[in-house]
This record gives C-alpha cells, structure tokens and sequence, in this order.
C-alpha cells in the first residue's frame, strides 16, 4: 500500500485576482510533500464545495483579499457539511482584521493567517489539522 | 461493502472516497474494485496526451462540455487528470481544473485530478483503476488526461480505447522528436491553437509521418510506372488516425472532433478491435496482479535468512544470479 497523502484544495473565492500568496502556499505544500490541487481565480462557493468533493481533500486553503471572509467562509463551511465533509479543515490566508478572527475560529476555521506569516507554519499546522 | 452499493447508487460523496481509497491502493480499495468489476467494460475511455502547453486541460473542458450541451445523448463525463508528483518530495500541485471550470455545476460531470506518483509512463499505477471506478459507477465517457508528454509516455494507448494526441504549431522541433513515440499511438491527431502562426507547417509535418507511420496505402512507384495498391479486406478494417484542427479556447472545431471519436469508436467495435483491445488490456492486469501474489507467495516461503543468503553468495560471484533463481524457486517450492 502507498502511504497516504494529504489532499489539499487551494481556492481564490471572490473577485480580487491577485492570487501571487495562494500560489506561494501551493507550492510551499507541495514542497511538504502534499498533493495540492490548485483551482484559479474567481471561484464561487459552490464551485469550491463541489471541487473539494470530487477531489475528496482533507483541507481546503482559501486565499481572501477582498474582505468578504464573513460572507464568503461560512457559506462554503455550509455547503460542505450539506456535502457531508464535515471532516474537511478549513484554513485561509489573506487580510482578515483582528476582530473577524475569533468570529470565524468560532464558524470551524482552522487557521487563519495574515501577511509575513511563515509556510512553515502553515506546514505544521495542516498536517496537525488531519491527525 | 456499503461504499461500493452507495457508489452504485450514484452517491457522489461515496465515489470519491472509494477513488481515494483506489488511489492508495488500499485493501479496502482493492477489495471494492473486486466487488465493482462485474460492473464494468461499458464506458468509452478516451486518453488525452501531448507535450505540456499544448492545451489539452482546454481542449478536455470543451469535449465534456460538447457532450454536456450539444450531444443529444447527454453522456455522463468523468475525467481523470494526471498531473506530475515532485520526484523530491513527493508532493504536487495538480492544475488542470483551473481550464475545467465551466464544467462545474453540472451533476452529470465528475473531475478527479490526480498526481503520477513516481509512475513514469504519463499516467498514475491506479489510473486505470479509477478509470474503472467511474465505468462501475455508471460514466459513459471517460476522458483521461495524461502529464505532458514527450516521447515515451504511451501507457494511456494500452488503457484508452481511443487516443487522442495534441500538438500546437510552433513545436517544430517536438514533431521531429516525436515521430518515433507518441505519434504512433495516435488513433486522432489534434492541432490545437490552430489560430496560431505555423499550423500549415505543423499540418504538413504531422501528416507526412502519418505517412510513414501507415505505408498500407497510396502509390509505389515501380521502375518508373506507378502501381496503386487496393489492399485487400484489410483495408476496411484499417484507421488513418484523422487530423483535427482546433481553438480550445473558442470552442472552434470540438464538434468535428467529437464526431471522429465517436466514428473511431463505431471503428473499434466493427472490426472486432474494441473487443481485441479490451482482452489486451485486462489480460496485462490480470498478469501484474498474478506477479504480485506469486512474489508475495514465493516470499511467504521461503527464509528471510535463505534469501539474504543467496543475496551474498551473488554479491561475492560466487553464485550467479540466473544460478541463484533455480536455486531460490527449487527452495520455495518444497
């Protein structure tokens, strides 16, 4: 039997188009030895749920610059508990302001990380997350 | 096994746990692809291949959606895209569904992106595995979308009934280096950005070899005179892989393409290839899977010990290895 890798879904929910972080943590995954599948710009929730379904992940990494994490994380936390992936961690990556942090920690975000923070980070904490 | 009858049912949740667990090649896998087989050998599979940046993502995006939108029988599409692991790390990035996405939202489609993991034909060891997963579960065309390929990735044509080869204009160089390998394994050629400078050339280069690739046809010159040749029977029975020339991005040419793959398929199946192919290809996995449980036996065996010893007697040159063969299998077999 291969060992089991960790399948992780990087997506760019909303209409900012710069996607320059997500692919800086694609590829740092990568680098750890995960299978990452990368998914573009301007994704909508549905798309995303849908995606994280047919490639049966264990994490879905969201990149958000736009400011609309409060709209957008709990409705694809929504949609992929209706999928019945209530297993997959959720973790995103942008410019979240302070105060939405504990908010989304409490909806069933993993991680949330701002500029400056470090993949080695990222690294460590994902694989923690599918323990 | 409930996910294998929850697979059959058409719960997608379901399907993709069980391609994981297909993927990893789990007992648990193995033992729902045993429950699954007597349900397979209904899908058409049709491998995509050609050198990276050729658009073949592109050009599989607008096939499923041709067959979603415009074909009357609305088959349902599942593709499997391979994309390369790290040879360092093992990890991936996997991309080809960012040219899928107007395929989303739609039920009757399923994408499955998944990486080589060390398996160097163009394709993954379990592709074809996954391949009949989604033949199990009731897809009717199955779209299998190689990594980049060059010269020597032509696993796909031994699991695709038929396959599709892409190039782009402007890779002059590749069509020479390519004559000898994935040429040949072509059953319909596709030129895609086709709108691109250098089409006519790459045209002409592709059919030349062609040419070459099938010398049953045409014209001998014979001192001078030039004598036709009607090949018998075979001729009807015979495939010139056609040449398609596409705009993936545009969607321009995908209806004639589609219409040469479903004539390639009716093809198969006339000339009893469909059948030929199909014996082929499971008489080679029956053989790998026979390989397996013979090793495991053998090793089941005989000694850890006796075969570390026969290792060192080769190691010396006291023993050769064809010497140390005879030796280990008279061993096991008592």
């Amino acid at each position: 039997m291969t060992e089991k890798k960790i399948r992780v879904l990087v997506a760019k929910p909303g209409l900012d188009g710069h996607d320059r972080g997500a692919k800086v943590v694609a590829r740092a995954l990568r680098d750890a030895g995960m299978e990452v599948i990368y998914t573009g710009l301007r994704q909508t929730p549905e798309m995303i749920a849908e995606a994280a379904l047919q490639e049966d992940v264990d994490v879905v990494g969201l990149s958000i610059l736009s400011g609309a994490h409060m709209a957008l994380a709990p409705r694809i936390l929504e949609l992929l508990k209706s999928n019945g992936q209530t297993h997959v961690k959720i973790f995103i990556g942008g410019i979240i302001p302070d105060e939405d942090m504990p908010r989304l920690k409490d909806m069933g975000i993993t991680g949330i990380y701002g500029p400056g923070a470090s993949t080695d980070d990222i690294i460590k904490d994902v694989r923690e997350a599918v323990k | 096994m409930t996910l294998t009858k929850s697979v059959l049912e058409g719960n997608r949740l379901a399907l993709a746990r069980l391609l994981t667990q297909v993927e990893n090649d789990s007992s648990e896998g193995r033992a729902a692809l045993a429950e699954l087989f007597p349900h397979t050998g209904k899908a058409h599979l049709i491998g995509v291949t050609g050198a990276s940046g050729t658009g073949k993502s592109s050009l599989v995006n607008q096939l499923a959606l041709h067959y979603r939108n415009s074909d009357v029988s609305q088959k349902r599409i599942a593709i499997v895209a391979v994309d390369p692991s790290s040879p360092f790390t093992g990890g991936a990035v996997l991309g080809d569904r960012v040219r899928m996405r107007d395929l989303s939202g739609d039920n009757g489609v399923f994408i499955r992106s998944m990486a080589s993991r060390g398996s160097l034909g163009g394709i993954a060891q379990t592709t074809a595995a996954l391949a009949q997963v989604f033949d199990a579960a009731g897809f009717e065309i199955i779209i299998i979308e190689t990594v980049g390929a060059g010269q020597s990735e032509v696993d796909i044509a031994r699991l695709a009934h038929t396959t599709l080869v892409v190039e782009a204009p402007g890779l002059g160089d590749e069509i020479q280096a390519i004559k000898a390998g994935i040429l040949e394994i072509a059953d319909v050629l596709v030129i895609n950005k086709a709108d691109r400078p250098g089409v006519e050339s790459t045209e002409r280069a592709l059919r030349s070899n062609l040419e070459l690739a099938h010398p049953t046809q045409r014209v001998f010159r014979h001192h001078g005179q030039s004598i036709s040749i009607t090949a018998p029977e075979t001729s009807s029975t015979l495939w010139l892989p056609p040449i398609h020339k596409t705009v993936a991005t545009e969607g321009k040419g995908i209806a004639e393409l589609a219409e040469s793959i479903a004539k390639h398929a009716a093809h198969l199946r006339q000339s009893g290839e469909w059948a030929a192919r199909d014996r082929a290809r499971l008489g080679s996995e029956l053989e790998a899977v026979l390989e397996e449980a013979l090793m495991t036996r053998f090793h089941e065996n005989i000694p850890h010990e006796k075969y570390e010893e026969i290792v060192d007697k080769v190691l010396s040159r006291s023993l050769s290895p064809w010497d140390a063969v005879k030796s280990l299998l008279n061993g096991s077999s008592r």
